[in-house]
Order: structure tokens, then C-alpha cells, then sequence
């Protein structure tokens, strides 16, 4: 069984939102993506400033076995990135919720969360 | 798990990154029962094997493993393999599974008119591959046999864990390590003796991603890619596999046409200082950004942390800068003999 944390919002296309009461949200990969991939070996991480549209390709996080495209939950501006994924990329096997955040995004519209996936739903899609 | 030539094999245990590491510091299991076996045998056996492959089976004797290629007429790959000679006029050849019917028509065909007989036993052998600076002493804790007398590329036959074997000294990783081949039926219950006696030696399962990733860090080559029907062994770099002077045999003429005048195409062995991943058929640009070849394999390299692989490139190119681009990254090619990583010499 994977990890689905109760708190984080998800999209069907495997990436975690955590929504601060500031209007930022972290955006990483589940734990059921981390593991479908297997052994991460790089992140390519997205610029900061980039404003991304909601389900806009924003990096890219590849395995030994395959490169997957990573993408954005909800419309925003890249505020920050991780760059400790560009040295440990494995962070985003052993803890996909919390070291291994990838980006944080100043939201467009923090009404868009609702429209993502609850941890339940998101539970059901990947059961 | 996935579909591999008809057999469910695990790609992964746990992690291929970990299961690799294990190997080149501990031992790993893998089960590689889906290799072919075929027994070559009668009064002109050798003489057959000496027109079916490249390499120079009269070098072999009792106990002793060659490997070679065998060879279409126009020099390309049928498979690679190995030969074990158990006694004079009896071999048996481990060839690669997705190969098996290909290779058993193939060797069948040609022996006509030879005074030998072909039999295909894929189906009677299971085998497991024990590899990893501890893999000796874990597999001597289960046979009376010498493991210590049992050179590289030699073989004896003994029980280990009881159930009766072929031990060779042999492998796919560049480790020391043996392969054991025993009947189908005995073959879990050689694997889990060897499990259940594998703890004190740091034995982890390893699966085909690690497989793929040993076998390129020591550089060694896999069919369908280093080598294939249009990959003659000498462009793949195995020209000391391939012995002109034992006499003709399928395809020497060509091969021996391409050693004198040189390849057209010659495989490379790369490394990139970067850890994104060069896959099998990505374009090879030279400084002008000009096509020169292809990549035919590619992996993260676990003990370098960096991206290796192979690629097919035009023969003149190998003296070029090459690059490839990563998704809009432009990556240097450093050129490397391989084995990528130090190996303990068998």
C-alpha cells in the first residue's frame, strides 16, 4: 500500500499539492509515483519565475528504467526549487512528502486546490 | 515483474541501484533460468563447432568454458554463447533466451552433414548466477567441491545444497561468481538453500535491471544491442574472440575483409560526467551536430554516479568531440575502454 497523506491535495497524474494559508503550495510526486519508477537518479527542476499553467509540464523526473515528465497541479509562479534534489535525486524515493518537495509554487488561484484530488480519491485511483 | 522472451522475470527486487551495489560488494542471486542450454555431441562434434563459431574451440578441454560468437555468412551476429566441453566429442552451449529458437534452428541447419547431434535442453536446465567478491565462499559453504581449484572459465560438476550441478566459474558482471545449472525440478530448491545459507555472506536477490547494469559497467556486450545480425563482432570490439587461424568457418571471409580494411562503424563505450540517462537510441552529433551514430545501451553507472552506455558510430567519428542532447541538454561524450569501474582480476 502506498502513503497517501490525509493533509495534501493530488492530481491524477501523480503529483502531491500542500497548501499553505499563505497562498504557496509544495508540489512533489506521490509515493505511488516515487515507487512505480523506482531508483530515481536525477530531477530536472524547473526555473524559478516560471509561471506554469495547470497541468503544464514543469520538470522532469527520470529512473533507471524510465524518464517520466512532472506537472503542475495548479497554475502559478515557481517561487523556489529543491536543490538538493540535484545532488540526493534518491530523496525522492525515501520521502516523497517531505525532503523531497520539488518545487514551491506562489498558487494563481488558491480555490484551485479544491478541484484536485482528495487524499481518498487519489487512494481509490492508485488502489 | 515482465514479460522477457516468454518468462516472467523481475526487473527488480528492491532497487536495481541496490541490488547493484550488492553485487560489487557483497553477492547477489540471480535466477537466470531462461538462458538456453543445447548438448552438441558425436565423433565430429569439434569439427562442427569450429565452422559454427568464431572463437577456437580446440583450445577447450575437459572442464574448461570458451566464450565465442556464431556468425551469419555475412558476419553479422547469430548469438554469443558459451561453450563447455565435457568430455571429448560432448559440449554443451549456454546461448541467450530470447535467441533460443532462432539459434537451435540456426546450429541444426548448419550441422547437416556434420557427424554430430544437436539437442535442445533450454527446457531441462534451470540456472542461477552467484556473483560478488563473497559469492565463492557462499556457494563452497554448500558443495564438497574445491571452489578454490575451479579457475575462471572453468567448470566442475558437483552437488551444491545436495542437488547435482554444473559449477562455473563464470558470469555477467564482472564479478568472481559461478553459474549453476541443474535440472528444472531442483531449481527452487537450489535457490532457496542458497538464500537460506546467504545472510552471513550479505547475499541480496538482484534482478534483470542490475543484470543490465553490471554487464555494462564491466563492458561486456548484449545481444540486440553491442552486437545484433547487422553488428559484426569486430565493429563490436570482439575481435579477440574471433580466431582466423583455426581455418574458415561461417563467415570468416567477411570478418577477416573487415579486420584488413577496417570497420565502417565501430561500437564506443562512453561515460558523460552527468546523471541523466543516455538511452538506447539516442542520435551520437559530432561538432557539427552532424548524425555520426546511435546509442545502443545506456544506464546510470551505480559506483560512478554517472551516466555510461554504448553507441554505433561511424569509425572516424570515434576520433571526433561527440555529444548527444538530453532533452535540450547538450551532453559530452567521454570516450572510455571499458570496464567502467575496477575489477577484481578473476
Amino acid at each position: 500500500m502506498s502513503n497517501i497523506p490525509a493533509d495534501l491535495r493530488y492530481a491524477k497524474s501523480h503529483e502531491w499539492l500542500k497548501v499553505a494559508a499563505d497562498g504557496t503550495a509544495l508540489v512533489g510526486i506521490t509515493d505511488y509515483a516515487q515507487n512505480s519508477l523506482g531508483d530515481i537518479t536525477f530531477a530536472q527542476l524547473p526555473k524559478v519565475g516560471a509561471a506554469l499553467k495547470a497541468g503544464e509540464t514543469f520538470g522532469v523526473v527520470e529512473s533507471v528504467k524510465a524518464a517520466s515528465d512532472v506537472y503542475a497541479p495548479v497554475a502559478g509562479t515557481v517561487l523556489e526549487v529543491n536543490k538538493a534534489l540535484d545532488a540526493n535525486p534518491e530523496k525522492l524515493n525515501q520521502a516523497p512528502y517531505t525532503d523531497a518537495w520539488i518545487m514551491k509554487l506562489k498558487l494563481a488561484n488558491p480555490a484551485d486546490a479544491a478541484g484536485l484530488l482528495s487524499a481518498e480519491e487519489y487512494g481509490k485511483l492508485t488502489g | 515483474m515482465v514479460d522477457f522472451a516468454g518468462w516472467d522475470m523481475p526487473v527488480q527486487y528492491k532497487s536495481i541501484l541496490e541490488e547493484h551495489k550488492a553485487v560489487r560488494t557483497r553477492c547477489g542471486l540471480f535466477d537466470v533460468s531462461h538462458m538456453g542450454e543445447a548438448a552438441i555431441y558425436g565423433p565430429e562434434a569439434l569439427k562442427f563447432l569450429q565452422h559454427l563459431v568464431t572463437n577456437d574451440c580446440s583450445k577447450l578441454f575437459p572442464g574448461r568454458v570458451l566464450y565465442t560468437v556464431m556468425c551469419y555468412p555475412h558476419g553479422g551476429v547469430v548469438d554469443d554463447l558459451l561453450v563447455y566441453m565435457r568430455s571429448v566429442g560432448d559440449y554443451l552451449l549456454c546461448i541467450n533466451a530470447g535467441n533460443i529458437a532462432k539459434d537451435i534452428a540456426w546450429i541444426k541447419e548448419q550441422a547437416r552433414g556434420f557427424a554430430c547431434t544437436v539437442e535442445d535442453l533450454s527446457d531441462d536446465y534451470a540456472q542461477l548466477a552467484i556473483q560478488g567478491p563473497s559469492a565463492i565462499a557462499l556457494v563452497q559453504s554448500l558443495t564438497p567441491a574445491k571452489l578454490a581449484d575451479l579457475k575462471y572459465y572453468h567448470f566442475t560438476s558437483d552437488d551444491v545444497a545436495g542437488v547435482p550441478c554444473i559449477i562455473s566459474r563464470t558470469g555477467y558482471t564482472g564479478e568472481d561468481g559461478v553459474e549453476l545449472y541443474c535440472l528444472a525440478d531442483n531449481g527452487v530448491q537450489l535457490a532457496e538453500a542458497v538464500l537460506a545459507a546467504g545472510g552471513p555472506f550479505g547475499l541480496e536477490l538482484a534482478g534483470l535491471g542490475a543484470r543490465d547494469s553490471l554487464r555494462l559497467e564491466a563492458g561486456f556486450p548484449l545481444y540486440g544491442h553491442e552486437i545484433t545480425d547487422k553488428i559484426t563482432p569486430i565493429t563490436a570490439g570482439l575481435g579477440w574472440v574471433v580466431k582466423f587461424d583455426k581455418g574458415p568457418f561461417i563467415g570468416s571471409e567477411v570478418l577477416k575483409a573487415e579486420k584488413e580494411k577496417g570497420s565502417a562503424k565501430k561500437i564506443i563505450f562512453f561515460k558523460t560526467g552527468d546523471r541523466r540517462i543516455v538511452r538506447a537510441e539516442t542520435p551520437v552529433l559530432n561538432a557539427a551536430g552532424a548524425v555520426v551514430g546511435s546509442v545502443v545501451s545506456g544506464t546510470l553507472s551505480p559506483m560512478l554516479n554517472e551516466a555510461i552506455g554504448s553507441a554505433l558510430i561511424e569509425a572516424p567519428a570515434a576520433k571526433e568531440a561527440l555529444a548527444v542532447d538530453i532533452r535540450g541538454t547538450k551532453l559530452n561524450l567521454h570516450l572510455v575502454k571499458p570496464p567502467f569501474v575496477a575489477l577484481k582480476k578473476n
